[in-house]
């Protein structure tokens, strides 16, 4: 094997990042195994790193990799049977089963040699009105139900698996983390990640939980069971609890990919518009949240010029298109309550009354402690910190919030500006002992300097 | 098709205070749960009480011992099953929900297929 050019290194590189659930999901399909699906798109990156030097790049990089994975699912399938399988198949849908054997006219279309290694690849007849590009939002008008990447989605975040292992089924089989990555981006060792991932995969298919879109009448559920998974994947990046970095920007921008990808796939869907509009507005600021010496920086003092302009506008105008389809879920309600701070030049600008409005919303029909919190955090900007304090009094008996540092370093920052020192100290202490991430307790940590003795 | 059991888990202190109307409203409900899934229903009962139950373990001598009571005390005690088949969880699933469930809930258990 020779040098790979940089050149294919990053078109690979590329492709595996936009690509690898569109052609995992088109394996899965004809091996209906999830290990020997991925085992054959991994082997189908490594071929293009290998030829995509010599041969060129192809024009659809997702349709040559399908076309490859699909290929040597099917050799492998035909050379061993079903002797080496140790899981039962997945249960699909009865077309797509029957789809799925070795069908004549499939390998007509997979065998005559090199030539369908060609940038116009065909995998499939309807593979035509796919689109494994997957991140433009051109493709809205496709016919959300007939992507494979669907049935991996719904699969991935089935309720009978834990959260956990709907998070790190998702990380590993949709944005194809390696175990060590899933791992790194959840603290734990590479064997408690690789044990869970092995654990979730077979109750997959001891338990035959369907490689399928839900029915219609389930299919709300079903997505806010997907958005949950795509949040959580995005706020353990966003603000990572222990560690030194304040964020893990991978899992941030794959929580994003994801979203914009559930965006094409389930169009007509609010909630999915408003993930993807709340990850855009939060990650929008990201540039300004830390300073060059990874100091935390708050909303109040962030550089707003670097704020990411493309980011908030697209964003904006999710939430908006969220906000018309009817009456706004939570996540969308969230996104408004970004795009207000994002849309204010200055601090000084923010319009606080809106902003403790849409927590009053977000209150009334997702009631949580640590909404409450944060509703509590605004009204001391709207109202002042005498009665932000005292809307916090309320919460400090929850017990949910014992322990959450976040409610101390509020507390403190309100007696702060009300000039109570002693208890500003005294509730700085107290945060600086409940949170584990370092860039926090440093930003607590000077906070506590600058108040003196 | 595979096949699920259905396990009823049932708070025996709940169940020992019901009346009898109440005791033969849930037979009843069990009744017409059992019709409406007479097509994909394979077998079930319920269970005595674990005041009736024995446990058998083997022991370090290489015999048995032999005690009063479940295997394991739970608040929640199995009290029932159904045994049924289902394409795939999400159908086995949607079998589940609609067992009569007054004092628990119900566990779903892939049968093991020797293929």
């Amino acid at each position: 094997m020779g040098e790979v050019e940089p050149a294919v290194a990053a078109a690979v590189a590329d492709a595996h990042r936009r690509e690898w659930a569109f052609v995992l999901a088109a394996t899965v399909r004809v091996t209906l195994d999830l290990d020997l699906a991925e085992e054959c798109v991994q082997d189908a990156y490594a071929r293009a790193l290998d030829t995509w030097g010599s041969a060129g790049i192809p024009a659809r990089p997702g349709a040559w990799l399908t076309t490859v994975a699909r290929r040597r699912a099917l050799d492998l399938l035909r050379r061993a049977a079903t002797a080496r399988r140790a899981l039962p198949l997945l249960v699909t849908d009865p077309v797509l089963a029957a789809g799925s054997e070795p069908a004549a006219d499939e390998l007509a279309v997979l065998d005559p040699g090199a030539e369908e290694l060609a940038p116009s690849a065909r995998i499939a007849p309807e593979g035509a009105r796919r689109d494994p590009g997957g991140a433009g939002p051109v493709s809205v008008a496709e016919p959300a139900m007939a992507d494979d990447r669907l049935r991996l989605v719904f699969t991935c975040c089935h309720p009978a698996l834990g959260t956990d292992t709907q998070v790190a089924l998702s990380l590993r089989l949709l944005c194809g983390l390696s175990t060590a990555e899933v791992a790194r981006a959840f603290l734990v060792s590479e064997a408690t990640m690789a044990a869970r991932i092995t654990r979730g995969k077979k109750k997959i298919a001891a338990a035959r939980i369907p490689y399928r879109v839900p029915p219609r009448a389930e299919l709300p559920a079903r997505v806010g069971a997907v958005l949950t998974v795509v949040y959580l994947m995005f706020s353990t990046g966003y603000a990572a609890p222990t560690g030194d970095d304040l964020m893990r920007e991978d899992l941030v921008e794959r929580s994003l990919d994801l979203a914009l990808m559930l965006r094409v796939l389930l169009p007509g869907h609010g909630e999915v518009a408003g993930l993807a509009a709340l990850i855009l507005l939060t990650d929008a600021r990201r540039g300004a949240r830390v300073d060059a010496a990874g100091r935390l920086i708050l909303l109040a003092d962030q550089d707003r010029t670097r704020w990411d302009a493309a980011k908030i506008s697209e964003g904006a105008a999710l939430v908006r298109e969220a906000l018309g389809q009817g009456a706004p879920g939570r996540f969308t309600v969230m996104a408004a309550i970004a795009a207000v701070h994002d849309e204010a030049p200055r601090f000084s600008d923010t319009d606080w009354p809106q902003i403790v409005g849409l927590y009053d919303l977000l209150m009334r029909r997702w009631p949580s402690p640590v909404v409450a919190l944060n509703r509590a955090v605004a009204v001391g900007f709207a109202d002042g910190p005498a009665e932000g304090l005292a809307a916090l009094e309320t919460l400090a008996a929850s017990p949910e919030l014992a322990g959450y540092g976040y409610l101390s370093a509020s507390r403190a920052d309100f007696l702060r500006r009300l000039g109570r020192t002693g208890e500003a100290r005294l509730a700085y202490e107290e945060a600086l002992l409940l949170t584990g991430n370092a860039v926090e307790r440093d930003f607590l940590a000077a906070r506590l300097d600058q108040l003196g003795s | 098709m595979s096949q699920y059991l259905i396990l009823i888990y049932t708070d025996e202190a709940q169940w020992a205070n019901t009346t009898p109307e109440d005791a033969a409203q849930l037979t009843k409900e069990h009744m017409d749960f059992g019709e409406r899934h007479a097509g994909v229903m394979r077998g079930g009962n319920a269970l005595q009480g674990t005041n009736t139950a024995t446990s058998v373990r083997p022991d370090a001598a290489g015999s048995f011992a032999v005690t009063d009571g479940p295997f394991a005390e739970t608040k929640e005690a199995l009290g029932g099953y159904y045994l049924i088949e289902a394409a795939d969880l999400d159908q086995a699933l949607a079998v589940a929900r609609d067992v009569p469930m007054r004092f628990g809930g119900v566990e779903v258990r892939p049968i093991w297929e020797v293929m």
